[in-house]
């Protein structure tokens, strides 16, 4: 594909704008640029041909199977765009004045009180962009909170080692340390491992919960009142919330704080990355450090206050990703107090079913009853017939489907870490189960071929290490 | 009631009887009966698609979509072209995750790799990220990227968005860094301050241009005394500037970060909006967060990959510099459209109609009695005045005209005004601003 | 797997050689590159920089992971390898041959193998 600099010719535009209605200004020589500044020279429809090549390379969530473990890959409601496309969101200035943007408030409180009330927990910020960023928040709740009840001793964040990797990159970020505790032979948090672990310097745990081995931690009352008792306070890393929404609540099995991805649980899409949406919900008792500004309300009327002291400040500018917030919102109202559960009971049946129709072949990490993902290990294979996990990865982009997650979590060598979601149905996840039953027989006949792989995409396996070894991070346009 | 799930109730009593279990709900027997939630969520039951549309139509209607801006003050009105908004909401593009397998995401990766080459062409440095979540957010990675174990001192202006500010303040407490605001004075970044406080410890020196008050700074003159101190310089600068203001390269900082929602991007009551963060050569592995590069296939096709992962956290882990895991990456091909779109001499004409209006409207507006200009400083788009009357009855009465008015300050300039004017700013709609304004002191 | 008779071993497969007493070389071992797999950066120390015994002095990355590089030795920092620092996979190529700092004012060693006992070693570690 031509890179957009490639379709350039000096000399052509678009024509956007009107001529300039008043006299020309000119700023003095050392202010002004000197360098040249060299973008793309195209018309409209240069531009139109090209992302619509860059698209024809893209796989989004309706061009195919997406079970990326971790990641819940579910359908992306049309009508959740078109709302927040509305001029009465899309074209509203963060800093006009309250009464009016009374919808945007009242938007906002009323995404608090949905998510308070789905997670548990008594107030909510929106203003963390993105899970780590939520994960940020929450861990410097946390250290505000031991500071503002004078114990300077708190330096300590647990987390298991199924943790996902942004957990202790955050809680260093917040000036933590992190310990490592390692999972039972069940995949779950040993007790007896938590108990050594905590002490006078427990700051906190940080646990997703179910984990990222798929499993639920059934033990969670028990892992709250360690923690509790040790002085330590408990975080939740909503990114598995899927399984357990409407059935389960964190609030209810002992976490003072979650974060939440809306663009994994609540629909909202990835873009290719961003922008997601990663809200902070927490007990009362943290309500005063949340960071400012906070949606206030004073006789039906809604505003924003920064007027409070023992706030940790912001987290960034503004109220967060509030489009974002948005779809997420329309996505709540629309499955509802039924429909909430009813989506987390399908991710939960959809994964097993999968599962079930794989593990005669493939070996199933924690083999049992699974949430909405389950693990598997390609150790098996690979020492059989050479075949690695990123081999069947590859294989399956042959097959036109996403590959599930791979290598992660850590504890599982070769893994492939498959979440079908809430939306997707029987017949394509017995029709992804037939490919992967399918990859498993090349495995063992035609290795080969899979070390090959991928074949019919349009591009093949990438030189990653002259990537990194000699990085080429731009165009040179010389 | 509203549901996405594809199977039928008899499709998925086909699944539960492959398993062996009677109902959904035995899928969760594992799960102790304690902490599962009695009398299901407290909310309402939902809704169909007409009936959503109706409920969050009627909320955005109790919202005022001002006709005319003349505000600014970190997020800015400009004119989105339609390809831009066609483009960005393309399936595909919204729907796809971050593109971990390559070999099929070469459209997602191509995208931010033309992103970082028109980020790296506007600030003139070496090498941009695939961004950061806004251009708060970028000012303290930024930061964090110049500290290391001999210097951990960190110098702001004070001239930086209060937002900016306070975002930066709770990063360095967070991390337990020292954080040093360098006084405003007369508008601008006080250089003696700056100056006689730099030492040893300092690690780096931060401030945005145009600043908050719409000043064109002599960043050149603070990069100078930095680097004489062995602090490193961030700019954060505003991208339409960018086209034709000194550049960060020129100024000498090592760092440029800023917001990118100028560049396409609705105001969108201030997100999803758009960090982005260049630097140079040298200071490359220590960019935060995703990194496009260039590479090729086995059959030497050329490709676009995710590279220098080693950096970011699901490799490093606690030692990793930062946590960020996502970028902006919708938001980043918006920005990327639009500036192909625009083309260097749109680009320019933006920049310099938005400079154009804004002299104009200065010139008038402070020819009104009340309304001084508060700094003699050089600005852009952007300038501060006195305001004679209740700035708040002012805002009303702008208001009734479906005016939102410049921003009134809070802090050292209470009751003065930050207006802002681009090119979306007509020469009518600012002589009835003028017009206004005039009236108003006769009342 | 290959390891040189002369040089000295840690547990973390650095190779230590001993220019004379208070003077050295360090790298990583043959089975270091081999797990680690294609090298793709170095984060060096600085010269002048003091590293201790046991302590990281840098890391070293491939595309898919970063491993701590621990000193042997207690000392100063004199070089550090600016052609391995260029091209990390001459360590692939040549472990041996790849120093990657020298350290200077050596104070204090820690417990090092010969080739045998290291060879050994990493056979159990297998």
């Amino acid at each position: 594909m031509k890179l957009i600099f490639e379709r350039s010719t000096p000399g052509l535009s678009c024509e956007i704008l009107p001529p300039c209605d008043v006299e020309a200004y000119e700023l003095k020589a050392e202010q002004q640029r000197g360098q040249e500044l060299r973008l793309p020279e195209v018309t409209e429809g240069e531009i139109s041909r090209h992302y619509t090549e860059l698209e024809s390379q893209t796989f989004g969530v309706n061009s195919g199977y997406y079970p990326l473990g971790s990641c819940t890959m579910k359908y992306n409601p049309k009508i959740n765009e078109e709302i927040a496309g509305l001029p009465g969101f899309a074209d509203i200035h963060p800093l006009q004045p309250a009464h009016t943007v009374q919808g945007c408030l009242e938007a906002l409180r009323l995404a608090e009180k949905l998510l308070c009330e789905i997670t548990g927990m008594d107030y909510m910020t929106f203003q963390p962009a993105a899970g780590a960023h939520g994960e940020f928040t929450g861990l410097v709740l946390i250290k505000k909170y031991h500071e503002s009840r004078g114990d300077k001793k708190r330096t300590k964040i647990i987390v298991p080692d199924t943790a996902h990797g942004t957990n202790p990159a955050s809680a260093t970020m917040a000036g933590f340390t992190t310990v490592s505790i390692s999972s039972g032979q069940d995949g779950l948090v040993d007790l007896e491992a938590l108990k050594a672990a905590v002490g006078e310097d427990t700051a906190g745990l940080m646990l997703t919960n179910p984990n990222t081995l798929g499993l639920f931690e059934k033990n969670i009352v028990e892992i709250a009142e360690i923690v509790h008792q040790a002085g330590g306070l408990l975080y939740y890393d909503g990114a598995n919330l899927n399984p357990v929404m409407g059935i389960v609540r964190p609030g209810d099995t002992g976490f003072d704080i979650v974060h939440l991805n809306l663009h994994k649980t609540f629909s909202t899409p990835h873009g290719g990355g961003g922008p997601g949406s990663g809200p902070v919900g927490c007990k009362a008792f943290l309500a005063k450090f949340l960071p400012v500004p906070r949606v206030e309300e004073k006789d039906g009327e809604f505003y924003f206050s920064g007027d409070y002291e023992n706030t940790i400040g912001s987290m960034k500018a503004f109220y967060g990703n509030f489009l974002v917030v948005l779809k997420a919102l329309a996505y709540i109202l629309t499955l509802g107090r039924e429909g909430i559960p009813e989506a987390a009971k399908s991710a939960v049946l959809n994964a097993n079913y999968m599962m079930k129709k794989l593990e005669d072949l493939y070996q199933v990490a924690y083999p049992g009853r699974c949430m909405h993902e389950f693990v598997l290990t390609a150790e098996p294979l690979k020492k059989k017939t050479g075949v690695s996990a990123l081999d069947i990865a590859k294989g399956l982009l042959d097959n036109g489907m996403h590959p599930p997650t791979v290598y992660f979590p850590l504890i599982v060598h070769e893994a492939l870490m498959v979440e079908p979601t809430d939306t997707e149905s029987k017949q394509s996840i017995d029709e992804a189960v037939k490919v992967y039953r399918e990859l498993y027989e090349k495995a063992c006949t035609d290795p080969e071929a899979l070390h090959q792989a991928p074949v019919k995409t349009a591009v093949r396996r990438l030189d990653e290490v002259t990537a990194a070894r000699n990085p080429i991070l731009r165009y040179n346009f010389d | 009631m509203g549901s996405y799930i594809p199977n039928s109730k008899a499709e998925q009593q086909k699944m539960l009887d492959f398993l062996g279990l009677a109902s959904l709900d035995d899928l969760y027997n594992e799960i102790p009966d304690k902490v599962k939630l009695k009398g299901g969520l407290n909310i309402p039951a939902g809704k169909s698609e007409l009936e959503v549309r109706r409920q969050m139509e009627a909320l955005a209607g109790k919202n005022k979509v001002f006709r005319t801006i003349f505000r600014g003050a970190g997020a800015y009105r400009h004119y989105i072209p339609a390809i831009v908004k066609a483009v960005a909401s393309k399936e595909r593009f919204v729907t796809a995750y971050t593109p971990y397998q390559p070999e099929i995401s070469q459209g997602v990766l191509q995208s931010i790799f033309e992103f970082q080459t028109m980020i790296c062409e506007l600030t003139g440095m070496d090498t941009a990220n695939a961004s950061v979540y806004d251009g708060a957010t970028a000012c303290a990675e930024a930061i964090t990227m110049c500290v290391d174990r001999k210097r951990d001192e960190v110098f702001v202006s004070a001239t930086l968005h209060p937002d900016y500010l306070r975002t930066v303040k709770t990063y360095c407490y967070a991390a337990g860094r020292k954080l040093v605001v360098v006084p405003e004075k007369d508008g601008v970044t006080d250089l003696a301050f700056l100056k006689e406080n730099l030492n040893e410890k300092s690690a780096v020196f931060l401030m945005q241009q145009p600043n908050f008050y719409g000043i064109i700074e002599d960043a050149e003159a603070c990069f100078k005394v930095a680097r004489e101190a062995g602090a490193k310089s961030v700019m954060c600068i505003n991208p339409i500037f960018a086209a034709i203001g000194k550049t960060p390269r020129e100024c000498g900082a090592d760092i440029a970060v800023g917001e990118g929602q100028p560049l396409g991007i609705s105001l969108s009551f201030g997100g999803p909006y758009l960090g982005f963060m260049a630097c140079v050569q040298e200071l490359t592995r220590r960019l935060p967060g995703r990194i496009v590069g260039q590479t090729k296939d086995i059959e030497g096709k050329r490709a676009f990959v995710l590279t220098l992962q080693a950096r970011e956290q699901h490799i490093r882990r606690e030692k990793a510099s930062s946590n960020i895991c996502s970028n902006q990456a919708l938001c980043a091909l918006t920005a990327a459209c639009y500036m192909s779109t625009m083309g260097p001499t749109g680009l320019k004409e933006v920049a310099n109609q938005c400079l154009a209006k804004a002299h104009y409207a200065a010139k008038h507006i402070s020819s009104l009695p009340g309304y001084e200009l508060v700094f003699d400083a050089e600005f852009f788009h952007e300038f501060v005045t006195r305001c004679p009357v209740d700035v708040n009855k002012l805002m009303a009465k702008l208001e009734e005209e479906g005016i939102l008015g410049g921003y009134p300050l809070e802090g050292p300039y209470e009751g003065c005004i930050l207006w802002c004017f681009t090119e979306m700013n007509t020469k009518e709609e600012i002589d009835r601003l003028v017009a206004i304004l005039k009236e108003g002191i006769q009342e | 797997m290959r390891v040189e008779k002369d040089l000295k071993y840690s547990k973390t497969h650095e190779w230590v050689k001993f220019l004379d007493d208070t003077t050295a070389l360090i790298g990583i071992t043959d089975y270091a590159q081999e797990h680690l797999g294609d090298l793709v950066f170095i984060n060096m120390p600085a010269v002048g920089d003091e590293v201790a015994c046991d302590t990281p002095f840098g890391d070293i990355e491939s595309v898919k992971a970063v491993s701590d590089i621990y000193s042997p030795v207690e000392g100063v920092v004199a070089e550090v390898n600016e052609d391995v620092a260029d091209s990390p996979q001459s360590i692939n190529e040549d472990p041996y041959g790849s120093w990657i700092i020298k350290v200077s004012n050596i104070t204090d060693v820690s417990d090092l193998m010969d080739a045998e006992t290291y060879e050994r070693y990493c056979q159990e570690e297998e």
